[in-house]
């Protein structure tokens, strides 16, 4: 038996580990083909993939018209016509506004992102920041209105894209919510009035779809006014989805009342607090922790559901990319429009969605299991 | 945060009050300072915004001739972009004073749904488009064809009622919107496309990748006369609205147009004199400036004008005149006498 003066202990070198335990080779092997049916599926989802992502990228990037082409140029060719998307970009993000005074819907969504994403920070969750949300609507409502302060006056049937969606979003969202709110409680409420009035609102207005709660604020309200009297058009818009999210946002947040275990509420009505003081002060914070998920839901659906305005004739986001297209020159170059207007649908909403999860973590650390 | 909501929402209950019912439409407008017109939310040539927001079409130029009939200004009007079902309720409560959203005259609209019809701006009527390579020369020889058809218009209705007289049978392939049965066309899942002649002659013209590829059929299988409408009861504000319409196109009988009518104001031709003003009564009887005409004209354009600058060959929509000739060139755009 050999000797050796080398005192260091002599071991195996560190192996690897087999390459199909670990690496890219074993994640395939167990995400991908771990049995022969997720193989199948695998190789056919590729094979479809594979077939239809070259011939998008090719119409997206390679063969596509670059921002200056004309019409006629992209008619020749067979790839995307961004020149569309530059030529329409002002008349789809502001619609009809007055083309010199555009900056003034520009400085409205910058205002409306502003305070979105303030309030995002829970630091600013503070009673004083209510004053900051008042200022700001004041500050949209004479941009967009103008009128005052040398602004010439633009009537809100001119509004128009991005703004109009997310002044009929943001407003009626935070209309619907207390709203909504009154209405979860009321349905829950000991009194039979209070709730028979909740319940009866609440399955009046889900049982009906909200385009004809649109066409009916739009078109049957007018004919019940006396002749030449009317009530702004974008009003009753916007008062029809209050009504209707408040009706949504309603039963979310009831299911969030009833998640919280019936000692919250005893233990509230022992420390001898008064029926608001205990809903505010111990259910409702719990509940509309627990609510989030289903009211992001919501607001993510009423988000996208304002495009609905288009039937009765406002330019939402959607509308104002579809009137693009009825331009004689720029015609059928709606793959483009709507693409365009998806990827900014899908950052407001992705934003959302990633927002609440967060959120849900920060709000309901005492619940995770 | 609810404070600031409260106080928008205040801002933004704009009840108007204008006038009660009964009041003459005329005085309405005028007291208010513009028209209030009702178009379409965006077709092509007819009523679509431009990419500066301006509204621009056929039936747009005609919201702006009332305008310039009443205050001699084609900006003194403001467009209601309407739906197709929002449209008549728009004009029966008053919403609007006129509607010129491609409208087609019949029957009931007439009667039962409470219009008047100015005289016809656009004689339009359904036909059917198919690919050259399938070398179909006549509707006729269309039984068994796949039909890429919109859904919930008379299109629909007048395709059935046709196939059905003529004991042929079709596919229909049904679809709301007017581009994505047009993409379903270009894309090969139908064999025809049909709807009105100018909208196919825009399609070909403007959407078709290759335009010379695609044939539109010479059967006309209705009749689509579109015309501006005001609502019962007002009678002087729908003779303005058809006296309006009819200048346009004895201004093109005349041949004036908005670069020459100075030259015509002081012609001898007793006719024109009237027409124009020089002699006066016929703005009067209308109550309107007497030289109502010769601003709609010089601001507006005559009829001719007006088709060239929206939908005519010049246009990407290349429309020929056709129907819409005048009656001496073998069309039926024809006016009533002024005197």
């Amino acid at each position: 038996m050999a000797t050796t003066d080398n005192a260091q202990p002599v071991g195996l070198p560190d192996e690897r580990p087999p390459a199909n335990t670990v690496g890219p080779v074993a994640w395939l092997r167990n995400n991908l083909f771990n049995t022969w049916y997720n193989a199948i599926l695998t190789v056919l989802v590729l094979a479809l993939l594979g077939s239809a992502i070259p011939p998008f990228l090719d119409w997206l990037l390679i063969k596509a018209h670059g921002l200056d082409a004309t019409s006629q140029e992209c008619r020749q060719g067979g790839g995307a016509c961004w020149g569309f998307v530059n030529e329409k970009l002002r008349f789809i993000m502001f619609g009809t506004f007055p083309y010199d005074e555009q900056w003034r819907p520009f400085a409205t969504i910058a205002i409306f992102i502003a305070l979105l994403l303030a309030s995002c920070d829970r630091r600013f969750w503070k009673p004083w920041f209510g004053l900051v949300w008042a200022a700001g609507l004041a500050a949209v409502a004479i941009l967009m209105w103008g009128g005052v302060l040398g602004l010439t006056y633009v009537e809100n049937t001119l509004w128009g894209g991005l703004p109009l969606t997310i002044i009929l979003s943001v407003i009626g969202l935070a209309v619907a919510f207390p709203a909504a709110i009154l209405l979860a409680l009321g349905r829950r409420s000991n009194m039979p009035a209070v709730k028979v009035l909740c319940v009866t609102y609440i399955e009046l207005i889900r049982g009906v779809p909200l385009i004809s709660l649109l066409f009916m604020a739009s078109v049957m309200f007018p004919l019940f006014l006396p002749n030449g009297v009317s009530v702004d058009k974008l009003l009753r818009a916007q008062v029809a989805f209050i009504m209707f999210a408040a009706a949504y946002m309603a039963e979310a947040i009831r299911g969030g009342l009833q998640a919280i275990p019936k000692g919250q509420y005893e233990a509230a009505d022992g420390l001898g607090l008064g029926y608001w003081q205990k809903m505010r002060k111990i259910i409702l914070p719990q509940a509309l922790a627990v609510a989030i998920p289903p009211l992001v839901n919501t607001f993510i659906s009423f988000f996208k559901d304002t495009s609905l305005v288009i039937i009765i004739g406002l330019y939402d986001l959607l509308g104002t990319a579809k009137a693009a297209l009825s331009d004689p020159a720029w015609r059928g170059f709606y793959r483009e429009a709507y693409l365009f207007i998806g990827v900014i649908y899908w950052i407001f909403c992705y934003s959302m969605s990633k927002y609440s999860q967060k959120l849900e973590r920060d709000l309901n650390r005492s619940h995770r299991r | 945060m609810k404070s600031g909501i409260l106080a928008a929402a205040a801002a933004a209950v704009v009840v108007t009050a204008t006038a009660g019912a009964g009041a003459a439409t005329l005085d309405t407008v005028k007291q208010r300072g513009f028209v209030q017109c009702g178009v379409n939310a965006g077709l092509p040539g007819f009523g679509n915004p431009d990419s500066a927001g301006n509204w621009t079409g056929l039936d747009v130029d005609y919201c702006r001739a009332v305008a310039v009939a009443i205050f001699n200004d084609p900006n003194k009007v403001k467009f209601t972009p309407l739906s197709a079902q929002q449209r008549f309720p728009a004009i029966q409560s008053g919403e609007v004073d006129l509607l010129s959203r491609n409208t087609t005259v019949t029957l009931t609209r007439d009667t039962s749904v409470g219009l008047n019809f100015a005289p016809v701006t656009y004689y339009d009527g359904q036909g059917f488009m198919v690919n050259k390579k399938l070398g179909v020369k006549s509707a006729k020889e269309l039984n068994g064809a796949t039909v890429c058809v919109q859904s919930g218009t008379t299109t629909e209705l007048n395709l059935a009622d046709y196939f059905r007289a003529n004991n042929m049978s079709y596919n229909p392939v049904v679809i709301e919107s007017n581009d994505e049965v047009n993409a379903a066309y270009f894309a090969g899942r139908c064999d025809v496309l049909t709807t009105d002649v100018s909208g196919l002659a825009g399609t070909r013209a403007g959407v078709a990748p290759v335009p010379d590829d695609h044939v539109i059929l010479p059967e006309v299988i209705s009749k689509e006369p579109l015309a501006p409408a005001v609502r019962h009861g007002d009678d002087q504000w729908f003779d303005i609205v058809k006296w309006t319409v009819n200048a346009t196109i004895q201004a093109e009988e005349f041949g004036i147009t908005s670069k020459n009518a100075d030259e015509f104001v002081n012609s001898k031709n007793p006719d024109i004199q009237r027409f124009l003003g020089t002699s006066p009564g016929l703005g009067k009887a209308l109550g309107l400036d007497e030289k109502y005409a010769l601003n709609v004209i010089k601001k507006v354009g005559n009829y001719g004008e007006i088709f060239d600058r929206n939908v005519g060959p010049g246009t990407p929509l290349k429309l020929e005149r056709g129907l819409n000739a005048l009656w001496t060139k073998g069309g039926l755009q024809y006016s009533a006498p002024f005197r």
